[in-house]
């Protein structure tokens, strides 16, 4: 039985969900075509089964988040995953901060910076561009939303494009979609001792 | 095609703004047909669409969001079940016990997800909640605050270039 992760780490958990995901095998037309499933692509996730459940919700939603994370210009790669991070620090996604902090690393190599947000949340010291950047984000993640206009031209003067800006607002807007999904209806469980 | 959120957000087509928008034509269309696949579904469960629109009102409230909560009002006003109505507004409850149970998770996946527990999928199923409803609801509050997030960082990132 494998433990619950509680705390924000940067090694990717598995997710276990708190409802039974839809069987492959029963699926219907329309969930299938939601989930992508084609015979050469049968490898689904429990996260997509459980959300096979609205077909409807996932057709559309899939193609917007990999616009939102992984479209071409605007706001780097590494950029869109701190938004995505900062968001998931806000609602505690232990799943999403996991992913999402983990690319951030790949495409910038910068280790020190996950370590210093998961120390110290949303009180993280970062350089001045990233702070602009993760000060935005989790500040627009918040009920009540926190996000000042003040916190808005400090992206500008931090040297953010308003092109760069409105995709950071859209980067940190899915993950307020996407935690409340993941760290709702289910659990990061550690990954078992490679056999 | 002028989506939901430039319409409320208001954002003037030659600012720099409305440029970067323009460039992101594609994630506003498909913004706008996730707010029809959650607020609209062909098939919506046991949510019905006035039962959805009233949540969304809700989780608007939350918010403060006055523009996005007229919409979803909007909505309401056609829905023929007037039961519906006092749960578009916080702390409304309807007698309903399988409608209120999903109030309460509305308004926990708005004002505090990082709380949620597995206790609380267990309380809607104990409600009578069935389990593809209970993911059509949370697709449908997580969408929610979604649009109120790209729109309150919208009006922001508006009101720095107008200064």
């Amino acid at each position: 039985m494998s433990e619950v992760v509680h705390n924000f780490t940067a090694t990717i958990p598995t997710w276990s969900p708190y409802v039974t995901p839809v069987e492959l095998a029963s699926a219907t037309s329309e969930q299938l075509a939601a989930m992508k499933v084609t015979p050469s692509n049968k490898g689904v996730s429990p996260y997509v089964l459980t959300l096979a459940h609205d077909p409807e919700s996932l057709a559309v939603r899939s193609p917007l988040f990999n616009l939102i994370m992984y479209g071409k210009d605007g706001l780097s790669p590494a950029e869109r995953e701190l938004g995505a991070l900062s968001a998931s620090v806000v609602n505690r996604c232990i799943y999403c901060a996991a992913v999402h902090a983990s690319r951030f690393i790949s495409y910038s190599g910068r280790n020190d910076v996950v370590e210093e947000i998961f120390a110290d949340e949303r009180d993280a010291t970062l350089e001045a561009r990233q702070q602009a950047l993760f000060n935005f984000a989790t500040k627009l993640s918040t009920t009540p939303i926190e996000a000042t206009a003040e916190d808005a031209r400090a992206l500008g003067e931090a040297g953010l494009s308003e092109l760069e800006q409105l995709d950071l607002v859209l980067s940190a807007a899915i993950f307020g979609w996407a935690n409340r999904l993941m760290h709702t209806l289910g659990e990061p469980l550690a990954r078992s001792e490679a056999p | 095609m002028t989506t939901l959120i430039e319409t409320i957000a208001g954002v003037r087509a030659a600012s720099r703004l409305g440029q970067a928008l323009n460039a992101r034509a594609e994630i506003l269309r498909l913004s706008e047909a996730a707010h029809d696949a959650v607020l609209l579904p062909r098939e919506p469960g046991s949510l019905s669409h006035g039962l959805r629109a009233a949540l969304a009102a809700r989780m608007c409230r939350h918010v403060g969001d006055e523009a996005l909560t007229a919409h979803y009002e909007s909505y309401l006003a056609h829905a023929s079940d007037l039961d519906l109505a006092a749960l578009a507004r916080p702390g409304g409850v309807c007698g309903d016990s399988l409608h209120d149970a999903m109030a309460r998770h509305a308004d926990l996946l708005t004002l505090s997800p990082r709380e949620a527990t597995r206790q609380d999928i267990a309380a809607l199923k104990a409600a009578g909640v069935s389990e593809a409803d209970i993911v059509r609801l949370s697709e449908l509050a997580a969408f929610v605050n979604y649009q109120l997030r790209v729109l309150a960082g919208l009006r922001l990132l508006k009101e720095v270039e107008a200064r």
